[in-house]
């Protein structure tokens, strides 16, 4: 019975990384705040939607959710971060202003009716196993958010972008310094991290379904799981994620009337005592 | 006096008459009768609300906009699903656009906002949607009148009748934990344990929960003959997937709430509604002809079957209209149209049948136990497999009783001890 | 004239213009005008923390909420309507020291983050805490005092309000304690070398930011009888702070320009058009992006320019 919600928090902790890892790439390489992650989550997810319904094809949607919200980061970062560059609040309260605009065009363009993403055939159904009864697209968003895990990684620890990522995080003047175009290494982060975002909002939108409020939700979390894990690091996505995820599935089941505490008491607290969360470095 | 003389004065005196009613007449005529909507068109419901101005919008454009030959005006404002932003437009509608009434709203908390408002200076407000028990029982306001719409208790009392007909012993309840919810499960868990039955558990949880797994996981375990679900909007798309892919579909027999299985829900769904069984006074699957004709307009204009919102504000509609129209088209006052809505009875109604109001302002059903089926076209939706007739807010309780006893919440849920 | 005396007419006929306003004005529209009062003071107090001590918070809802729903629950319980906004402004200023206690040592977006989640918390409660706060319907009542019933007598009580207020928390930021609260909004290590305890003038200052706003709060039980989570929400932060923002931080009275701009964009909006919500949204990226003085600080700006030239010429 514990096993059964173990993994039901562990998967939702999957999910949130997947969202999460994109919202710390962009916060702690660029220093940008960027509450319109959820927006971009939900938008990814109803594109993700339209194609996946038009084509039949998940993966086909999969590429699509990320191309489209990392084109919508684009315009973002070059055509309106770019004159806040430097503000930390005032570009923080610009991306406010951005997910009120994109929440309300996604109610214009999709109505505000549930949709649920379609799962492929191979992953539909359940799977038994120790006496429980699975279903095997929960899984499968638990294997791309250990897969990611491991790609993300690989890129920060393995490859010179990934070298430069880390060094930004730490300190981007210097890495500015040393000749480096770091405008590029900036804008392909945010680019990536957007594109995380649709990723998570395509699979999320398939057992967590799509409407209007989603977009709030998932931000939500995915500040939480930042603020406990800790700016730009992906340790500290990761056990963000899996406190939140189990926090959230547990609390649910134990203490439903504090649903909302058992998430945000720890992150207030946290945040008090250790600002800079469990695995962050100040800037 | 000589005859010229008479005659110019007569003539002058009946010109100056007859000028004196035809502006007048004109001017009532011309005056239109303003109608306050309220809906969410944003926020989280906010499909519903459109629904909902589509179904009044729908009615009006039948009669041509036009009741005893005055225009119908109709203004419409976005409560955005929060019940600040409800009591901000309706004393717009009713201070600045000076609407002759309210009509609508769709969450019960928005609806309590704006009644609480109304009270204080008589408005009439007219909520097909809005189902909170009380504003027509223990917090009856008088100027607040429930045409067309139901409290939320009126259909789960013979739903849970139904159960107890099913031989279910042990039933476990899920729902959105919030003034509607406890409402309906309560209607349930009273009927079906004064019956015998038991209500083994009552799960809630807070609106807009994204991952139902947690219940599930223990209902999967709980020995039971059926589930109650109460949801609606997101929830209930939610509830009905993740309960089939959770492989419980077809374990466990699923009663929802009208809301779980309406259109709004249910036609972005495939096989994971079907078989679902819930009770209500409208069914877009039933062969009454009325409601056939009705839906096949619907459908024709809005290229979506109709559900509860659309109908019931068409209804809702047509029931104020009605009584506006047996007054000649003048609403001397607003306690006058209050009085002849809640005398008019509800005649021509998609529902082919004729409604009455009860002496508290709610009306009374037939209701309908209805399973979602597939239609040869793959969509899904609600059939009749059950009638309950004269169904009221009080089921067969008798009303002084009934109020006597405290209305449902999480902690009285009418459950029967022992 | 010194700039106090200057600030101090300015401010007087401004009174005098709002006082004149209810005999122009529809029904309807006093009582947007009461709630651009209202919501002035709240943005006001936002102002304290926000453009004196350098603190952008994004929790002054939930901390402007929690009087409405004190005086409202007193008031429906049988208490006087004096006491229960006393208590009301007390609970608020009490749920600021607690924010503060914990929020003191940080500062930027984690400040901002910080209000953020402890406003949710608050918003949490609100919603699950049934029995007092009666959950998501909220608490109603009919809670004004008889006298105050019509609108225009209610208007003109809360203009004498907004004008006392003013001028304390005006006086508030010019005083010793305010420089202070400047100081460290200008910079802070200079200040804690200087010898101050920084920790200990934010917590004074968010707490009386949170007292002003319980003020607004309190007044606002009576305009609305009316209370529900939406009240101690996020959005009402993010509202809060764009009026301020709007009418310019660090200027005090830019707030009744940021809430008269809002409140009427608004009504003016959703009357054409659903899409209220973008219009709010790129009113916040252009102001970000164009504006971040806001109305009047952008006035000031300008007129600083105009004076600047002028000496220059001559």
């Amino acid at each position: 019975m514990t096993t059964f919600q173990v993994l039901n928090g562990l998967t939702f902790a999957a999910l949130l990384f997947v969202v999460a890892s994109g919202f710390t790439l962009i916060f702690g390489l660029l220093r940008i705040v960027n509450l319109a992650h959820g927006a971009l989550y939900l938008i990814g997810g109803y594109i993700g939607y339209t194609v996946g319904v038009k084509s039949g094809s998940f993966l086909l949607a999969g590429m699509a959710a990320m191309a489209g919200v990392a084109f919508i980061g684009f315009v973002l970062d070059q055509g309106l971060l770019r004159f806040v560059r430097g503000n930390d609040l005032r570009q923080v309260l610009l991306t406010l202003g951005v997910a009120f605009v994109l929440n309300d065009m996604a109610l214009v363009i999709w109505g505000g009716d549930s949709f649920t993403v379609p799962i492929p055939e191979p992953l539909r159904g359940a799977v038994t196993f120790f006496g429980i009864f699975y279903p095997k697209y929960r899984l499968f968003v638990l294997l791309v958010g250990i897969i990611l895990f491991i790609l993300l990684w690989l890129l920060l620890h393995k490859t010179r972008l990934g070298a430069l990522i880390r060094a930004g995080v730490d300190d981007a003047e210097m890495v500015e310094a040393s000749g480096v175009n770091i405008r590029m290494v900036f804008l392909f982060t945010f680019l990536l991290g957007s594109a995380l975002a649709g990723l998570g909002g395509l699979m999320g939108g398939a057992f967590l379904s799509l409407y209007p409020s989603a977009d709030a939700e998932i931000l939500v979390f995915s500040l939480a799981v930042v603020i406990i894990g800790g700016r730009g690091s992906l340790a500290g996505v990761a056990v963000g994620s899996l406190l939140v995820g189990l926090l959230n599935t547990f609390g649910q089941v134990m203490f439903p009337e504090l649903a909302y505490f058992v998430i945000f008491g720890p992150m207030a607290v946290l945040l008090a005592f250790r600002p800079l969360g469990l695995f962050g470095k100040a800037t | 006096m000589d005859r010229r003389q008479f005659l110019k004065t007569t003539t002058s005196a009946m010109v100056l008459s007859g000028l004196g009613t035809l502006p007048q007449r004109a001017f009532a005529q011309g005056a239109p009768i303003k109608v306050g909507l309220l809906a969410p068109l944003t926020g989280v419901v906010a499909s519903g609300g459109r629904e909902m101005v589509e179904g009044t919008q729908f009615y009006f454009d039948s009669i041509g906009s036009e009741i005893a030959g005055r225009k119908v005006e109709l203004i419409v404002e976005d409560d955005a699903s929060n019940p600040d932003t409800a009591l901000q437009k309706a004393r717009r509608l009713v201070e600045q656009a000076n609407v002759d009434f309210l009509i609508g709203n769709l969450l019960a908390n928005t609806g309590l906002a704006v009644a609480n408002y109304v009270k204080g200076n008589g408005t009439p407000y007219f909520i097909p949607i809005i189902a909170a028990d009380d504003l027509t029982q223990r917090q009856r306001i008088k100027n607040v009148v429930r045409v067309a719409g139901y409290s939320a208790s009126a259909f789960t009392h013979p739903l849970g009748d139904w159960a107890l007909k099913q031989g279910y012993k042990r039933i476990a309840t899920i729902s959105q934990d919030y003034t509607f919810g406890h409402e309906q499960c309560g209607g349930l868990a009273q009927v079906f344990t004064e019956g015998g039955g038991e209500i083994v558990q009552q799960f809630w949880h807070p609106l807009n929960t994204a991952d139902f797994s947690p219940y599930l996981g223990q209902l999967a375990n709980m020995k039971v003959d059926a589930v109650f679900a109460m949801e609606t909007g997101a929830d209930a798309t939610r509830f009905i997937q993740q309960f089939a892919s959770f492989g419980l579909k077809g374990k466990i027999p699923v009663l929802g709430a009208m809301n779980a299985t309406d259109q709004s829900v249910i036609r972005t769904l495939g096989d994971e509604c079907e078989g679902i069984v819930s009770p209500a006074h409208f069914a877009e699957g039933s062969t009454v002809p009325v409601t056939k004709k009705f839906v096949d307009d619907y459908t024709a204009k809005f290229q979506k079957i109709p559900s509860l919102y659309g109908f019931s504000m068409f209804s809702g509609a047509m029931w104020v209209s009605e009584a506006i129209k047996s007054m000649g088209g003048k609403i001397p006052s607003k306690e006058a149209l209050v009085d002849t809505v809640l005398k008019t009875d509800l005649t021509g109604s998609p529902l082919g049948t004729t409604v009455k109001l009860d002496s508290y302002g709610n009306p009374i059903y037939d209701v309908y136990i209805r399973k979602v089926m597939k239609r040869p076209d793959g969509k899904f939706w609600n059939v009749p497999i059950e009638t309950y007739k004269d169904v009221s807010q009080f089921w067969k309780y008798d009303p002084a009783t009934y109020l006597k006893q405290p209305p449902y919440s999480r902690t009285f849920q009418g459950i029967k001890k022992g | 004239m010194t700039q106090a005396t200057r600030t101090l007419t300015i401010g007087a006929i401004a009174v005098a213009v709002a006082a004149l306003l209810p005999l122009v004005l529809s029904t309807y529209q006093v009582g947007l005008a009461t709630e651009v009062l209202i919501f002035g003071i709240l943005a006001m107090s936002i102002d304290i923390l926000a453009g004196f001590a350098g603190r952008t918070s994004l929790g002054h809802g939930a901390i402007f909420g929690v009087s409405t729903y004190v005086v409202i629950y007193l008031v429906s319980q049988g208490s006087s309507p004096v006491f229960a906004l006393g208590m009301g402004i007390l609970a608020s200023a009490v749920v600021a020291a607690v924010f503060a206690l914990l929020a003191v040592r940080t500062s930027g977006v984690y400040f901002l983050l910080l209000t953020l989640a402890l406003g949710m918390i608050v918003w949490g409660i609100c919603l699950r805490w049934t029995q007092v706060t009666g959950g998501e319907n909220g608490l109603r009542g009919d809670i004004r005092p008889a006298i105050l019933y019509d609108h225009k007598t209610f208007y003109w009580v809360v203009l004498a309000v907004t004008a006392v207020i003013s001028f304390a928390i005006w006086r508030f930021v010019r005083s010793p304690f305010g420089l202070t609260l400047r100081g460290i909004r200008d910079s802070e290590s200079r200040m804690r070398s200087l010898g101050y305890n920084v920790p200990l003038h934010l917590f004074i200052g968010f707490t009386v930011s949170g007292f002003f706003a319980g003020v607004a709060g309190g007044i606002y039980a009576f305009f609305n009888n009316f209370v529900s989570p939406s009240t101690v929400a996020l959005a009402q932060s993010v509202e809060g702070l764009l009026m301020t923002i709007v009418g310019g931080v660090g200027t005090l009275f830019g707030s009744f320009v940021g809430a008269a701009a809002i409140i009427t964009l608004e009504n003016i909006v959703s009357s054409h058009t659903e899409r209220w919500q973008t219009v709010l949204g790129i009113t916040f990226i252009l102001i970000m992006i164009l504006a971040p003085e806001g109305l009047v600080g952008k006035v000031r700006a300008l007129l600083g320019r105009v004076s600047r030239s002028k000496s220059s010429v001559s």
